[in-house]
C-alpha cells in the first residue's frame, strides 16, 4: 500500500520532469549552444534516473542512464548539441514515458525499440572524447549564476582603430568572457564597395551580455579605446521592466538605445494596422533592421531571465494533493452560503453589531475565496510547452515549416479548466498546422514567409480569460463552407447570411470543408467537438478570417468553475442565476411592447432587433405575469439574445452545485446554487437554451412551409 | 440486521438501516424542469444539494397532502456504481427494528401492488408484514433516467 503510494508519487513527478525535459530540448533545438538548456536537459534526465533507482523501476533508471551519459558528455563540452541528437533524445522522453507507463499497466514496450535509440545515441559519442574546454568554461560561469544583470552594450570604435593598433575582435572577445554574450555586428555604415576605405573600421556592435560582473568592469574592457569611442552601456534592471508592468515593450527598448524617438513611435503606433510592431516601425523607416533585432534579443534575453527568476520562486513551493484543495473550495464555497445568509438576516434585524459583524465575516469570506480559488489557479504556460512538441512533430509530419510562438504563458487559470482545455487547444493547433497554413511552396509564391507561424496566446480580461489561436495561413474558403453548408442542410439556398455566422457554421456538428480526410485532423472529431469542449467550460469560441491573411480562434473562458458571479432573476415563485459574465443588460417590457411587437418575441434594443425567449413558458411556470417584465440581454452562441423574466433580483455570488447524476438528462442547466434564504436556485445554461430554440423555430418553419406545400397541391 | 421502517399509503416499508443518513422536516423544494413528476426537485441539504423523490409517486400510488408526519429519508444509494444522496418523501417514519433472517421470506411474486424488482423480502414482525426495499433498484440508472428526452417545443410566433 505504501509502495503504490510511492509509485504513484513517482509517477507524477517523473511524467513533470519528462515535460522540463521536453521544453529543455526543444529550446536546445533553437539554440543548441544554451547551456542552461543543456543543464535543464541533464538535471531533469538525472533526476527521472535517480528516483526511478531508488523505488526499483530498474528498467527506466536503466534506460534514462544511457540517455544521461550522452549529455553528461554535451555538458562537460565533448559532444555539439545536434538535431539528431535532439531528435533522438525526444524518442528517449517518449521511450521512458512508454516504460513507465507500461510499470502502470500500460501497454507493454518492445524492448528492441529502446535498445536502437540507445545505440543510436551511443553512436553519437565521439571515438577519442576530448573535452572542449571553452564550451565546459561556458557551462560553468552559467552554471554559477549569482546575481546576473543584463547590459545592453553599444560599442562604435572610431574608424581609425585599425591604424592605432587595436583589434576590435579582441575587446569583443574580452567582453564575452565575462558572461553569456550576445554580438550583433551593426552594417549600416558601411559604403559600397568602391568607396570603402579597407583601413577604416565602419562597423559596429551591438552587444548583450548577462553578467554578475558590474558596469565598472565592462568599462575596462574598453580603457584604452574609451576615450575617443562611442560607448554606451545601460542596464536592464527590474527598475525598467516594474516601470513596464513586468513586460518590457519593444518601443520601450528601442526609446531606450536612442534608436527611436517617443514621438515616431506614437506615430508609428496609431498608424498600425497588424500586431507586429517591430515590422511596422522597420516599414515607417524609422528603425532599421538590425536595430530592431537588437532589441528584439534584449526582449528575449529579459524574457529568460524572468522565466529563471521565476523558477527559483517554483521552488519554494509545496505538493499538495489536490483533493485537498477541492474539498477546501467546497468548504469555502459552504461559507459563502453560510455568510450569505447571516448578511439577510442581520439586513433584517436592524442591529448596529450584527450588521457590523456580518459585513466583518462577509469581507473576511471573500478574501479567503479568493486566495483558495487562487491556489487552484496554474500558469497556462504548462500547457503550451507540449503544443511545442505537437507543432514540431506535426510540421514534419505534412512537410510544412511552422513555428510556434507563444505568449502570455504566466496567464492563470483554474486548475480543471487547464486539465480540460488541452484537448481542445490540440484540436485548434492540429487543424491550424494541417488546413490554415499552406505548404512552403505555396506560401513563397504568395510573397510570404516560407515559414508560418502558429501564434498561441492567453490574456486576462476582467473575470475571463482570453485565448487566440492565429494562423498567417490562407484563411478560411468561405465559398466551400456555403457548399458544404447547403449540402448539408444548413443553409437554405435563398438565404444569404452574414460573414460571421457563415465562419460560424464551422462549429455545426458533422463539418468539414476538407474534402478529403487526413491523418491529422480529419479523424471524425470537428469543430463542433471544439466548441462543445469549451460550452462545457462555460466558455464560448468565436472564429475570424481573412482571405490569405490567416484565421484566428479566439476562445473565452471563465477564470473558475467554482464560483461565478450570477444575475439572480426571478420568474413565477421560482429563482434563476444567469451567469453574469454572458450578461449585457437588463431591458423592461411592458404589455404594451408586446402588444406592438405582434406577439413576436422581439424587442428593440437601442435600435437592433434582439429575439428573447420566455423562462416562464421553457420551464413550465405558471402564476401572474407582472405589468412589467424584464429581459436579461446576454451574448450565446455568438448572438444576442433576450431571457424574459418578471423580476432581475440583482447580482449573487453563485457557488456552483453538480446537479447530479439524477439530473444528467436535463439540458439548459448547469447547476444549482443556494441562496441566502437556504432556498435553492437553478443556474441557466444559456447556449443549450438558444440552440434548442432556434431547433424549435427551425422544425416550426418547416412545419409550415411543408403544409404549405400540401396546400397548394391540393388546390 | 437493523431496519428503519417507514409508512406509504398504509403499508409499512423498509430499508437497511446502514443506508439511511438522517430523517429530516419536509422543506421547500426546487422543482427541476423536464424530470418526471416523482422527481420532486432538489433541496438545500446543510449546503448541498440533493435531490429528492416522492416514494409514493414512484410507487404509482395515489399523491397525498403532506402532514406533520410527512419527512423526508435522506440515503445513500448506489447508482451505476457511485454512491449519490437521494431524499426520500414518505408518509412518516415509524422506528428501527432488528430481523434475522429467518423472519424474512422471500417476495411473492403478486399481491403488493409493486414491481418485485424492488423488493428484498418480506418482513415479519408479529401479524404485520414489512415490506423491505432493495433501495438500490429502486433508484437503479433505468429507473431514474427516464427524464423527458423531448424537448418542449417553444412557441417564438
Amino acid at each position: 500500500m505504501m509502495m503504490d503510494q510511492y509509485a504513484e508519487t513517482f509517477r507524477e513527478e517523473t511524467l513533470e520532469l519528462l515535460s522540463e525535459l521536453e521544453v529543455g530540448l526543444l529550446e536546445l533545438e533553437q539554440r543548441p549552444d544554451d547551456a542552461d538548456a543543456i543543464d535543464r536537459v541533464f538535471r531533469a534526465l538525472h533526476t527521472v534516473k535517480g528516483s526511478a533507482g531508488m523505488i526499483g523501476f530498474e528498467a527506466i533508471s536503466g534506460f534514462t542512464h544511457e540517455v544521461e551519459t550522452v549529455f553528461e558528455l554535451v555538458r562537460s563540452g565533448g559532444l555539439a548539441v545536434s538535431g539528431e541528437l535532439v531528435n533522438l533524445t525526444l524518442a528517449a522522453r517518449d521511450m521512458i514515458k512508454s516504460i513507465m507507463e507500461a510499470d502502470f499497466g500500460g501497454a507493454a514496450v518492445d524492448p528492441q525499440a529502446a535498445e536502437r535509440i540507445t545505440d543510436a545515441l551511443r553512436a553519437l559519442i565521439p571515438v577519442a572524447d576530448t573535452a572542449c574546454p571553452a564550451a565546459g568554461e561556458q557551462a560553468t560561469a552559467a552554471a554559477a549564476a549569482g546575481d546576473e544583470v543584463t547590459y545592453h552594450i553599444r560599442f562604435r570604435p572610431p574608424a581609425n582603430i585599425f591604424q592605432r593598433g587595436i583589434q576590435p575582435l579582441g575587446l569583443l572577445q574580452e567582453l564575452a568572457r565575462l558572461g553569456r554574450c550576445r554580438i550583433i555586428a551593426e552594417t549600416d555604415a558601411v559604403p559600397e564597395l568602391d568607396e570603402l576605405d579597407p583601413e577604416l573600421c565602419y562597423l559596429y556592435w551591438d552587444v548583450i551580455l548577462t553578467t554578475e560582473h558590474d558596469e565598472d568592469r565592462i568599462r575596462d574592457v574598453f580603457i584604452f579605446v574609451e576615450d575617443d569611442c562611442e560607448l554606451k552601456i545601460v542596464a536592464i534592471n527590474d527598475d525598467l521592466l516594474d516601470a513596464a508592468g513586468g513586460e518590457l515593450r519593444l518601443g520601450d527598448i528601442l526609446i531606450q538605445h536612442g534608436d527611436l524617438t517617443a514621438e515616431d513611435l506614437e506615430r508609428v503606433m496609431r498608424a498600425q494596422t497588424r500586431p507586429m510592431l517591430g515590422e511596422s516601425l522597420v516599414r515607417a523607416g524609422v528603425v532599421s533592421g538590425s536595430q530592431l533585432d537588437v532589441a528584439l534579443e534584449v526582449q528575449a534575453e529579459v524574457k529568460r531571465q524572468q522565466q529563471k527568476r521565476q523558477a527559483l520562486d517554483e521552488a519554494s513551493s509545496i505538493r499538495v494533493r489536490s483533493e485537498k484543495l477541492d474539498s477546501l473550495v467546497d468548504l469555502v464555497g459552504e461559507l459563502v452560503t453560510v455568510q450569505a445568509r447571516l448578511s439577510q438576516t442581520a439586513a433584517g434585524q436592524d442591529d448596529p453589531v450584527l450588521s457590523e459583524i456580518a459585513e466583518e465575516v462577509e469581507r473576511l469570506t471573500w478574501d479567503m475565496r479568493d486566495h483558495i480559488l487562487n491556489i487552484r489557479m496554474l500558469p497556462i504556460g504548462t500547457t503550451f510547452s507540449r503544443f511545442q512538441r505537437l507543432v514540431r512533430d506535426l510540421s514534419r509530419e505534412l512537410g510544412k515549416e511552422v513555428q510556434l510562438v507563444t505568449a502570455g504563458a504566466e496567464t492563470e487559470l483554474d486548475k480543471t479548466v487547464i486539465e480540460r482545455l488541452g484537448d481542445p487547444l490540440v484540436h485548434l493547433i492540429r487543424n491550424a498546422i494541417d488546413h490554415g497554413l499552406e505548404a512552403p511552396a505555396v506560401r513563397a509564391q504568395a510573397g510570404k514567409t516560407r515559414q508560418g507561424t502558429i501564434f498561441l496566446s492567453a490574456t486576462h480580461s476582467g473575470a475571463n480569460v482570453i485565448l487566440e489561436v492565429r494562423d498567417d495561413g490562407g484563411g478560411i474558403d468561405r465559398e466551400a463552407i456555403r457548399e458544404r453548408a447547403r449540402s448539408q442542410g444548413l443553409l437554405s439556398g435563398d438565404l444569404e447570411s452574414n460573414d460571421s455566422e457563415l465562419l460560424n457554421l464551422i462549429f455545426s456538428p458533422g463539418f468539414s470543408t476538407v474534402g478529403e480526410v487526413s491523418s491529422v485532423s480529419g479523424r471524425g472529431v470537428g469543430m463542433d467537438v471544439v466548441k462543445r469542449a469549451i460550452d462545457s467550460l462555460r466558455g464560448s469560441i468565436s472564429v475570424d478570417s481573412r482571405a490569405g491573411e490567416g484565421t484566428t480562434f479566439t476562445v473565452k473562458l471563465p477564470l473558475t468553475l467554482a464560483i461565478i458571479d450570477g444575475l439572480l432573476v426571478q420568474v413565477a415563485d421560482e429563482k434563476f442565476v444567469l451567469p453574469l459574465s454572458a450578461v449585457e443588460e437588463c431591458i423592461e417590457l411592458s404589455r404594451a411592447d408586446v402588444a406592438r411587437a405582434n406577439r413576436k418575441n422581439l424587442i428593440r434594443v437601442r435600435g437592433e432587433i434582439v429575439p428573447y425567449l420566455r423562462l416562464r413558458e421553457r420551464f413550465g411556470l405558471d402564476g401572474a405575469l407582472p405589468e412589467i417584465e424584464q429581459v436579461v440581454v446576454a451574448e450565446a452562441l455568438g448572438q444576442r439574445v433576450g431571457f424574459a423574466v418578471d423580476h432581475v433580483i440583482g447580482e449573487h455570488q453563485t457557488v456552483i452545485k453538480a446537479l447530479g447524476l439524477m439530473y444528467k438528462d436535463v439540458t439548459g442547466l448547469s447547476g444549482a446554487t443556494i441562496l441566502g434564504d437556504g432556498s435553492v436556485a437553478l443556474i441557466l445554461d444559456l447556449p443549450p437554451l438558444v440552440r434548442e430554440a432556434e431547433l424549435a423555430e427551425r422544425l416550426l418553419t418547416d412545419a409550415t412551409r411543408s403544409q404549405r406545400h400540401v396546400v397548394s397541391s391540393h388546390s | 440486521m437493523e431496519y428503519l421502517t417507514f409508512k406509504l399509503d398504509g403499508d409499512e416499508f423498509a430499508v437497511d438501516v446502514l443506508k439511511s443518513r438522517e430523517i429530516v422536516d419536509l422543506r421547500s423544494v426546487t422543482k427541476v424542469p423536464q424530470s418526471p413528476e416523482f422527481m420532486l426537485g432538489v433541496i438545500n441539504l446543510r449546503g448541498s444539494v440533493v435531490p429528492v423523490v416522492d416514494l409514493r409517486l414512484k410507487f404509482g400510488m395515489a399523491k397525498a397532502e403532506s402532514t406533520q408526519a410527512t419527512s423526508i429519508v435522506v440515503m445513500d444509494v448506489l447508482v451505476d456504481g457511485e454512491t449519490i444522496i437521494v431524499g426520500a418523501v414518505v408518509d412518516s417514519v415509524e422506528e428501527v427494528v432488528e430481523l434475522d433472517d429467518s423472519q424474512i421470506e422471500p417476495p411473492p411474486r403478486i399481491g403488493t401492488r409493486l414491481n418485485t424488482e424492488f423488493i428484498k423480502g418480506m418482513g415479519k414482525q408479529g401479524e404485520q408484514f414489512l415490506i423491505i426495499l432493495d433501495i438500490d433498484r429502486v433508484f437503479s440508472s433505468d429507473e431514474l433516467l427516464m427524464v423527458q428526452d423531448a424537448v418542449e417545443p417553444l412557441s417564438a410566433v
